[in-house]
């Protein structure tokens, strides 16, 4: 075997955005694990400076072409804290629903596109349409049905069009929702297919201590808004996100990095799992059993279960708003706001984790300071040691240098990084 | 060569296509995997050499390249520079390819003042926001914000068979009409509809927000009898500026504004 070589993973595929891995190892030895983000920055929070708050959501969700949703919704939540405006409850419940949708088509997309290749040893999801047709069918019509969950409460999946600030310019069509209900617990078998493959794959048996943040509300799995908590017992306020994430920057990366705790931390699926366990619906707890899945979890590959075991909760929880939202009247569906000046940070649970938008407007609601802390911003910090004891893992284990880059290819995947969205 | 690209019985040729992305969100590649009912047909009309966001394999053989994003940094230049030798047709796709989009928005900054802004201290490299014709010829524009798929499989459908491609000519306000919509200027708001080319299904409109003309102007426009009908309803002219910069797919009309 090789005792010399290095691993240069240019561009890495199957992930949204540009980064590298480089691993040196010589005389069987790790010498040096590295993440570089080398994306092109975009420079959102100066273009932001200035747009009155009515554009802002249209603005911000084009910082991530998977999660607009959440951003749209993190920058809402922002300026109606800021400008002191409360939605009416039906737009509430209808944002809640968007949200639903764009995890489950993200997750989707992660689980069938982006990852399940490597656990079949294939370059791309392609060869698997011939070879296991019934497991990309269920892929497909899983992220269908979040698009569609996503279209019908925000005019479009792909950057929203109807959530707007003080609640959502139109109400869903009820004929719509109908539909969607009776789409929803027709692909409900849809999850076994993706839970017995799921379960039949082998998933590296490595672990490496660390701390997950997610949002907790006491009552319900976390979505918009809430307390900042940690597995490492921190808790706090909405407003004091600055003092959960310690942005700081490293020369060698375009997107930034954060920590709490300890030298870095984990935002997620799987951070949202370890916190917030007890809130998923009982189908999901059940789920997460069968699939070996237990709080807390330090495993980072098993992010992708956390990933499949909050598709299970959604569908259930989906059919559950449907319901209260067929009840309502939709009599009004967006608060009457006069611009004012404020301050406020609105987080809410994108499909990647943790997503703070924190805005600063003027009297005539133009912003005047803006700032985004993104969840792939959170993980990449934790990616790096996790590549240094992974390849020290593989090491031991006497695995070659073509193994040892499969190993940390996937590692980095299983975060589901967004890095177009981390250097916005 | 699958029964699939038979039609007729006429044998044609899969498209041999790459995909590539700039300075930008990834939201129109994306597309490319959504309309999942009519996906596997989509993909059966492509044989993909170059696709990163999906797939592992790369190659550089393809004939058409899709270049999504607008162009901020050297490298980019290079990096498109060197795809436009390699394609036969170089596709423009989405907004911030064809017109800068909303990345344009950091134009109205110095690049000193921005780096000071989102990374004080750090030496970052970057340059004010271009679109892809501003570098290289384009022999074909996809606008949208994102880009529609049913367009888009128009369009590779079209590609494939060697018939004309074409987008609407008419502007949004004849496929919001035609979903019985209540126009946004009756309710008071500034709507770009009047001048922006159709294609969307006026999606953002018959979701009731007005349309901030990511497609781009329509064949012909008349600005003046727009900016007039602004006026004349006193509506703010702050608020049209902001609309009409938002993805940068005015610019050649903005002198006309005041």
């Amino acid at each position: 075997m090789k005792r010399d070589y290095a691993i240069d993973i240019r561009h890495l595929s199957r992930v949204e955005g540009h980064a590298n891995i480089h691993i040196t190892v010589t005389k069987g030895q790790l010498v040096e694990a590295r993440w570089t983000i080398v994306e092109t920055p975009r420079f959102f929070e100066a273009m932001l400076k200035g747009v009155s708050a009515e554009r802002v959501p249209f603005l911000t969700s084009r910082i991530c072409g998977i999660c607009s949703i959440s951003h749209a919704l993190a920058s809402i939540r922002a300026l109606e804290r800021a400008m002191e405006i409360t939605p009416p409850v039906a737009a509430e419940k209808t944002r809640l629903l968007a949200m639903m949708g764009e995890t489950l088509q993200s997750h989707a997309l992660h689980l069938f596109f982006l990852i399940a290749p490597d656990f079949m040893g294939t370059s791309s999801v392609l060869p698997l349409m011939q070879s296991h047709p019934d497991l990309v069918r269920a892929g497909l019509q899983l992220k269908e049905l979040g698009n569609e969950i996503s279209s019908i409460t925000a005019g479009r999946c792909t950057h929203p069009v109807t959530l707007v600030v003080g609640g959502i310019s139109k109400a869903p069509d009820k004929q719509r929702l109908l539909q969607l209900r009776t789409m929803i617990h027709e692909r409900k078998p849809l999850l076994d297919i993706a839970c017995s493959f799921f379960r039949s794959i082998v998933i590296p048996d490595f672990s490496r201590e660390t701390e997950f943040i997610s949002l907790r509300n006491g009552t319900s799995y976390p979505s918009i808004g809430g307390h900042l908590v940690s597995t490492d017992g921190v808790e706090r306020e909405e407003n004091d996100y600055l003092l959960m994430t310690n942005e700081y920057t490293r020369e060698f990366s375009t997107s930034k990095f954060t920590r709490l705790s300890r030298n870095s931390s984990v935002a997620g699926g799987l951070a949202r799992f370890n916190n917030n366990h007890s809130l998923l619906h009982p189908k999901a707890r059940e789920a997460a059993e069968q699939l070996g899945l237990k709080p807390v979890c330090h495993n980072p590959f098993m992010n992708n279960i956390a990933q499949l075991v909050e598709c299970v909760h959604i569908l259930e929880e989906a059919e559950e708003i449907i319901n209260s939202l067929l009840d309502m009247e939709f009599r009004e569906t967006k608060t009457a706001y006069a611009p004012k000046a404020g301050a406020a940070t609105g987080a809410v649970e994108a499909p990647r984790g943790i997503l703070y938008h924190h805005l600063e407007t003027d009297a005539a609601g133009k912003v005047v300071k803006a700032d985004c802390v993104i969840p792939t911003t959170q993980n990449n910090g934790n990616i790096d040691p996790d590549l240094k004891a992974i390849v020290a893992w593989a090491l031991r284990e006497g695995k070659n240098d073509g193994e040892i880059t499969k190993l940390c290819e996937m590692v980095v995947r299983s975060y589901d990084p967004c890095i177009s969205c981390s250097v916005h | 060569m699958g029964e699939k690209m038979r039609p007729l019985g006429v044998p044609f040729e899969k498209l041999k296509i790459a995909s590539f992305d700039f300075t930008c969100c990834e939201g129109c590649q994306l597309q490319l995997t959504n309309q999942e009912a009519s996906l596997p047909d989509f993909l059966d009309l492509l044989d993909v050499r170059n696709f990163r966001e999906i797939s592992s394999e790369r190659h550089d053989d393809y004939d058409i390249a899709l270049i999504e994003g607008s162009i901020s940094r050297q490298d980019e230049v290079e990096r498109l520079l060197k795809i436009r030798k390699q394609a036969k047709i170089l596709v423009a796709f989405g907004t911030c390819a064809c017109f800068g989009g909303v990345n344009s928005l950091k134009n109205r900054h110095p690049v000193e003042e921005l780096i000071d802004e989102v990374y004080p201290g750090m030496a970052i490299e970057t340059l004010p926001v271009r679109k892809i014709s501003d570098l290289v010829t384009v022999d074909l524009s996809i606008p949208g914000c994102p880009v529609d798929k049913g367009e888009v499989e128009r369009i590779m459908v079209s590609l494939v068979t060697g018939s004309l491609v074409t987008l609407p000519k008419y502007p949004v306000c004849i496929e919001c009409k035609a979903q019985l919509t209540t126009c946004l200027f009756e309710l008071g708001e500034i709507c770009l509809g009047p001048l922006t080319r159709a294609g969307c299904n006026a999606v953002c409109t018959s979701g009731k927000t007005p349309c901030l003309g990511c497609r781009g102007p329509a064949e012909e426009i008349n600005m003046a009898a727009f900016l007039e009908l602004v006026k004349e309803r006193g509506l703010s002219l702050d608020d049209l500026h902001e609309k009409l910069a938002f993805y940068n797919a005015f610019e050649p009309f903005q002198s006309h504004e005041t």
